[in-house]
């Protein structure tokens, strides 16, 4: 008597998960964020070092300056920066899909270098000298229009310079504040006649001023003054960063590495899933089944977890599936030796589950073991590896084991399959009489 | 086609000298090219810079050599692979790190004369040796943690096996990337690190059957009787273990083949691993569990103790 209840359930799981599969895969696929050497985008490790001697490089030194490089890239409009602290003194910034490298670059690793200068383009105080996140841009008080303020960390010196400047003469009394002054290249002389002056701005003083706040104003627009207080705050830090390591995918070849790995990917698994059609004939369908929800269910873990896929990323899903493979496999293989020493459908079902799941469980804990420690001590892209094997095996165990138990379970129960032990791969000839 | 293995006589351990002949020659080999050839360290590891430039047309190293005289005289880079269906590809290094302004300047002809952005990678020595000593710590450190597991779960000598295992597979790789010269970089020892997953996972599937048939053979006397244990075992696990590692190999070589510059020496790293995690599992744990496991009985006989059959498992 055959259970015709079990086989509908089987189907309707199947076309449930069929269905869903099918409806979200693209969206999901779609929002997993690709690393830089699948899309493009460049990464430098920084060391940082004390710009001043005696200055201390501890956590919130560190903090501070992924919080600066965090606001130059928002400058930028870069999407996605990714930048973490690595050890006690590392900087990791990593930006993925950026357009122009070279400006994203540039903004980087010079220091937004702020100057005061005379018209002589002598420097009278530079950006050490501003406090940390003393610019700010507002407005000026009767006239509304926009300004950036800045607080010194030593009133007394601008009280000095402002003091020199105001005994000189008209037209030479000028506070010239500069962003990125170019030694050599740039002077106030070139500049002043300019309609867009390469300068903020250049201000006559004709008083002494014994405050710690300086103004800045010129024919700023809002934007402009936001701009300019926080590359200001950025660039007043007090570290200085060492590149230690770059790394700068061009866009094409990083599409062009991830369109060969996932065509490859496709290729792989599809021979994957010939192999155990042909090898275990119903149960491979069983485990063809798993097999896709396992994908299905790594890349919608990796998405919630927010997580950057990279090339070794990648590799680590279908080696996943080796995985899944591997526990389907040890479940068939042990099933088909209970069918063949005589035992019913149904207990050769039982049996089989039920001990292959320690050989599974102890297989797949040493790895996760391995993987761990690899995590503990791999770098970025070795880390981002490490968790997808993790991922991986974790759901390769609950599809592999349960979902194929589930499933497989249905038909058994159902007794459709009862002495069709052809079905499983295994020929009469071999079964023992019991 | 069906691997039914159960009712065929296969003696494994009979040809044990010969594995461990061959794999002590492998790994003696392996040596020797280590000290005298080296590894080809990639970029990852050695203080320099690496230019990767994708062109529409095929290109030769002449070539490459010419188009970087042109952004300068600087330029000239001290080793130049191609790579790609087509040598499409170019891989040019620098000893020493290009700053900034080189980089830029790189940047910026190779897109206007060819079209795309090249990969540029610089990176200074310390970050590459703490790399590599990184991982080989990590490898030590989850040695320790599998042989732990494994003696709560089995025992000792059952770890102490599947990690000669392990390292056995993972030295194989690096002595065939050091036969072959391809580039190690920071893929090759995710890779590396992949293939002792996976060589103790395969390693653990064979044991597991040992310890039950252990549990299942009643008198477990001495050499003859293990042995007849060991044997059973793998003609058992045989078919899964032929269809697991055919079934890995067709994604690591679907890899390989189709995968792409990026990730070919990856590709074949796992390649090779996956080759020598299942040998070196059925050929070289077992045995090795085999022969350390008589003695221990050998021992535990001259100690008279009346067990002869005394549980081996926890």
């Amino acid at each position: 008597m055959v259970k015709k209840g079990r086989i509908i359930a089987f189907f309707l799981i199947v076309l449930i998960f069929g269905g869903l599969i099918s409806q979200t895969v693209m969206g999901i696929t779609k929002e997993i964020k690709l690393g830089l050497d699948l899309q493009g985008g460049f990464e430098i490790l920084y060391q940082v070092n004390p710009a001043n001697e005696g200055d201390v490089i501890d956590q919130s030194a560190l903090s501070a300056t992924v919080g600066a490089l965090n606001q130059r890239v928002n400058v930028l409009g870069v999407s996605e920066p990714n930048i973490q602290i690595e050890g006690d003194d590392r900087i990791r910034v990593q930006l993925a899909g950026v357009d122009d490298q070279q400006t994203a670059r540039d903004l980087l690793s010079t220091e937004a270098n702020l100057t005061f200068r005379d018209v002589n383009d002598e420097v009278l105080l530079d950006g050490s000298d501003l406090q940390q996140n003393g610019a700010s841009s507002s407005f000026k008080d009767q006239t509304n229009e926009p300004i950036v303020t800045l607080t010194l960390r030593d009133a007394r010196l601008f009280e000095d310079i402002t003091r020199e400047i105001s005994s000189r003469l008209p037209g030479e009394n000028l506070l010239v504040i500069w962003l990125d002054f170019e030694e050599g290249v740039d002077s106030y002389e070139a500049e002043m006649m300019s309609e867009d002056p390469k300068f903020l701005s250049a201000a006559s003083v004709r008083q002494v001023i014994p405050s710690r706040d300086v103004m800045i104003e010129g024919n700023f627009t809002v934007e402009e003054t936001r701009f300019i207080a926080e590359v200001l705050n950025a660039g007043s830090l007090p570290v200085q960063l060492e590149e230690m390591y770059s790394n700068s995918v061009g866009a094409s070849l990083g599409e062009q590495a991830m369109e060969k790995t996932i065509y490859a990917g496709f290729i792989g698994i599809a021979l994957i899933f010939l192999y155990m059609l042909f090898y275990y004939r119903f149960m491979g369908v069983i485990a063809v089944i798993t097999l896709s929800m396992y994908i299905y269910l790594v890349l919608l873990v990796f998405n919630w977890m927010n997580a950057i896929l990279t090339l070794p990323g990648i590799a680590a899903l279908i080696l996943g599936v080796g995985m899944a493979v591997d526990a389907n496999i040890i479940t068939y293989e042990r099933i088909k030796e209970e069918i063949r020493s005589g035992k019913s459908m149904m207990s050769a079902f039982k049996a089989g589950s039920r001990r292959s799941l320690s050989t599974i469980l102890d297989a797949n804990i040493t790895t996760i073991l391995a993987a761990g420690v690899l995590f503990a001590y791999g770098t970025s892209s070795v880390q981002g590896f490490a968790v997808m094997l993790i991922v991986s095996i974790l759901t390769s165990f609950v599809t592999a084991v349960y979902g194929s138990r589930l499933l497989l379970g249905l038909w058994v129960n159902s007794r459709a399959l009862n002495k069709k032990p052809r079905m499983f791969g295994v020929k009469e000839g071999e079964i023992d009489e019991l | 086609m069906s691997f039914n293995f159960q009712n065929r006589e296969i003696d494994f351990v009979q040809h044990r000298k010969k594995f461990f002949t061959f794999s002590l020659a492998a790994m003696l080999i392996g040596v020797i090219l280590l000290l005298t050839m080296g590894l080809n360290l990639g970029i990852d590891f050695e203080s320099g810079s690496q230019v990767e430039i994708l062109a529409e047309e095929p290109l030769t190293a002449e070539q490459v050599e010419a188009e970087f005289a042109q952004i300068g005289s600087g330029y000239t880079p001290d080793d130049i692979t191609l790579g790609g269906d087509r040598n499409e590809m170019a891989t040019a290094r620098f000893i020493g790190v290009l700053d900034a302004g080189e980089i830029a300047e790189i940047q910026s002809y190779f897109s206007e004369n060819f079209g795309a952005e090249p990969n540029i990678g610089t990176v200074s020595p310390t970050v590459g040796q703490e790399l590599a000593r990184n991982a080989l710590i990590s490898v030590l450190i989850a040695s320790v943690g599998i042989i732990i597991y494994v003696t709560i779960r089995f025992e000792f000598l059952y770890g102490v096996a599947a990690i000669v295992a392990l390292l056995h597979d993972a030295f194989f790789i690096i002595a065939v990337f050091s036969l072959l010269q391809i580039q190690v970089n920071v893929p090759f020892i995710a890779a590396v690190l992949t293939i002792v997953g996976y060589s103790i996972n395969d390693t653990i599937v064979t044991f597991d059957r040992i310890r039950e048939n252990m549990k299942l053979t009643k008198r477990v006397k001495d050499f003859n009787d293990l042995a007849a244990v060991v044997n059973k075992s793998l003609v058992q696990t045989l078919a899964r273990s032929i269809n697991t590692v055919l079934t890995v190999v067709f994604a690591a070589a679907a890899l390989f083949i189709f995968g792409g510059e990026a990730i070919r020496s990856f590709a074949l790293a796992l390649l090779i691993g996956l080759v020598a995690g299942t040998y070196s599992s059925m050929f070289l744990a077992s045995q090795l569990w085999l022969i350390w496991k008589s003695k221990q009985l050998k021992k535990q006989k001259f100690k008279s103790k009346p067990q002869p059959e005394e549980e081996p498992t926890v």
